[in-house]
């Protein structure tokens, strides 16, 4: 027994070096003076590349089941994996100044932050209703309370309490269906229940089963009509947490959704294809219309978040391995397009001011060239204009539906699209076309300004060059 | 003899009155927080039923990890309910509603 357990343990060297890690950080952290706070910061991000180098050494084309069929290695979850490292090294390395001139530099949003890396590295490796939901709660969990983290802000803590107790919902839903399933095909092992799944002979407990599971998720991944927490976290924590939230969770989730209805329940495709339809169309709908009627750019950009997540469904529901690759792709470019936005927001802003009104982005050209030439990338990327990365997003899954013959969900998702490009564009507008209201230059260390640009120069560098990466997506998910 | 069905029966009545619960109520954030651990709770029977029905254990083993996430949830939400509090001197849920649009 113990054999079994222990075999192949080096497979999750990742997860057992950043749990070690963040339980020392943690301690070490109470014995550092304020002073020398930003030892926990290196530490973290030291402790994010090594995982990384772990992580690309384990890379293999072969797939592993370990601790008891509970956990896989496979390469899906290894691309995932260094995609969350590359997103929380970003997102710390952005927050750090934010957080310093806001005096909330402190070891617990690093801390939070590896446990919620940690999180989500099982949810990416779950192969049972268990892991997943114990990587999830581990996710949660951390980020409730990284919402939280400025104690005296009114709005902070409003909306972590919202995103406190629809997350708890969402896990009670998730939950819920989870019994179900459990009740039908007898096992917790996601293999194991899309084995059985044929042979369920109770239709109507499935159903249910499979319905709650699919609000678990959407709840989670804030597609329309699931979305209320959305826009009000994103506008109420900190931009530093906002960032965090708005990247790595988001491969998180795509991996949850992959997980569940591809690798348990792809058996009944037929039957949450329909469902998952519906909330990408209403995603796109929602998400793209409301975000035009926002004039605070952090609520904005979580409306562009909804519509993405819509877009994102579309390469899922068609039920095909392009598919899974394209919204694979879909998750990741949008994560790299979806830090470089906040990582500008947090650029602009400094000490007691946020920068989170669009109004604040007028005239942001005279200010400011770099930064608006930057910003002009990420938009343009957003709304799926070509060269930038964004248009081989929307193109790989509009693909994908068109082959499942799904040519009208394509023709609408496009004019959703067609729609969300106004408030991008209305940026771009802000920046070039409007006179400035305030003239000083903006200031931002030297650190951040490369990793910004670097950052913006990927969208447009894998936009230019994007044959690889989908590649890479279709391979890993092939096998 | 009681039945899986009553079993099942009972759980998702539990389960409709928390959504009941949260949903329906206006007035404090203690009482969501009650609804959510009813909720758990109401899973949890679901798997245990399921669990003795099917002669299989890890479905019981489930539900330890289910009360123990319920506890870590409940210390967290508690907390942040503190914070709230704190800041704006009351827990009434209509008075949470700065973010608009």
């Amino acid at each position: 027994m113990t054999a079994t357990l222990l075999t192949n343990l080096h497979l999750a060297t990742p997860e057992i070096f950043i749990l070690s890690m963040a339980s020392i950080i943690l301690v070490v952290d109470l014995f550092l003076t304020e002073n020398n706070r930003y030892i926990t910061y290196l530490l973290s991000q030291f402790t994010l590349v090594v995982a990384f180098l772990l992580t690309l050494n384990l890379f293999s084309g072969d797939t592993f089941y370990i601790f008891s069929q509970t956990f896989v290695s496979d390469p899906m979850s290894s691309i995932l994996k260094l995609g969350v490292y590359f997103a929380t090294f970003v997102t710390f390395l952005y927050s750090k100044d934010y957080l310093i001139q806001r005096n909330i530099f402190s070891g617990e949003y690093f801390v939070l932050g590896l446990f919620a890396v940690l999180g989500m590295m099982i949810m990416i490796s779950a192969s049972s209703f268990l892991t997943l939901y114990l990587g999830l709660e581990l996710l949660s969990l951390c980020l409730y309370a990284m919402v939280a983290l400025q104690r005296d802000s009114s709005v902070a803590s409003e909306s972590a309490m919202k995103y406190f107790v629809l997350g708890a919902i969402a896990s009670g839903m998730l939950l819920y269906g989870m019994s179900m399933l459990y009740g039908v095909t007898g096992s917790l092992d996601i293999q194991i229940v899309s084995q059985q799944l044929g042979a369920v002979t109770n239709k109507t407990i499935l159903a249910f089963g499979l319905v709650f599971i699919i609000v678990g998720v959407a709840f989670k991944l804030g597609a329309v009509p699931f979305h209320m927490w959305v826009p009000d976290v994103y506008q109420g924590s900190p931009t530093a947490v906002t960032i965090f939230i708005a990247t790595a969770p988001k491969i998180a989730a795509f991996a949850m959704l992959m997980r569940l209805l591809v690798g348990g329940l792809l058996e009944i495709h037929a039957q949450w294809q329909g469902i998952l339809i519906i909330l990408a169309v209403s995603s796109m709908a929602i998400g793209n219309i409301v975000a035009i009627a926002q004039t605070n750019i952090k609520r904005m950009l979580a409306y562009s978040t909804i519509s993405h997540i819509g877009f994102l469904m579309l390469g899922v529901l068609s039920g095909t391995a392009e598919g899974f690759a394209a919204s694979m792709f879909y998750t990741l470019t949008y994560v790299l397009m979806s830090m470089a936005s906040f990582g500008a927001v947090i650029i602009m802003s400094r000490k007691g001011f946020e920068a989170d009104k669009l109004d604040d982005y007028k005239g942001l050209n005279q200010r400011s060239p770099w930064l608006a030439l930057m910003m002009l990338f990420i938009m343009f990327s957003m709304a799926g204009v070509p060269p930038f990365v964004g248009f081989w997003a929307k193109l790989s899954v509009l693909k994908a539906v068109v082959s499942a013959d799904l040519l009208w969900l394509a023709i609408v998702a496009v004019v959703f699209s067609i729609i969300g490009a106004f408030y991008y564009l209305r940026i771009i507008k802000l920046m070039y076309f409007d006179k400035a209201e305030v003239s000083e230059p903006i200031e931002c260390a030297i650190d951040l300004r490369w990793v910004f640009s670097l950052n913006a120069g990927l969208i447009l560098l894998i936009g230019l060059m994007p044959e690889s990466l989908l590649a890479l997506c279709k391979q890993v998910v092939m096998s | 003899m009681i039945a899986l069905t009553d079993y099942l029966t009972l759980a998702a009545i539990l389960f409709s009155l928390s959504v009941a619960g949260i949903f329906l109520n206006r007035k404090n954030i203690i009482i969501i927080l009650m609804s959510i651990e009813l909720m758990l709770l109401s899973v949890n029977i679901n798997f245990i039923a399921f669990s003795h029905f099917l002669g299989d254990l890890s479905g019981q083993v489930f539900v330890f990890f289910i009360l123990t996430v319920a506890a870590a949830e409940a210390a967290i939400g508690l907390a942040i309910l503190v914070v709230l509090f704190r800041n704006k001197r009351t827990i009434d849920v209509d008075e949470l509603d700065t973010m608009k649009g």
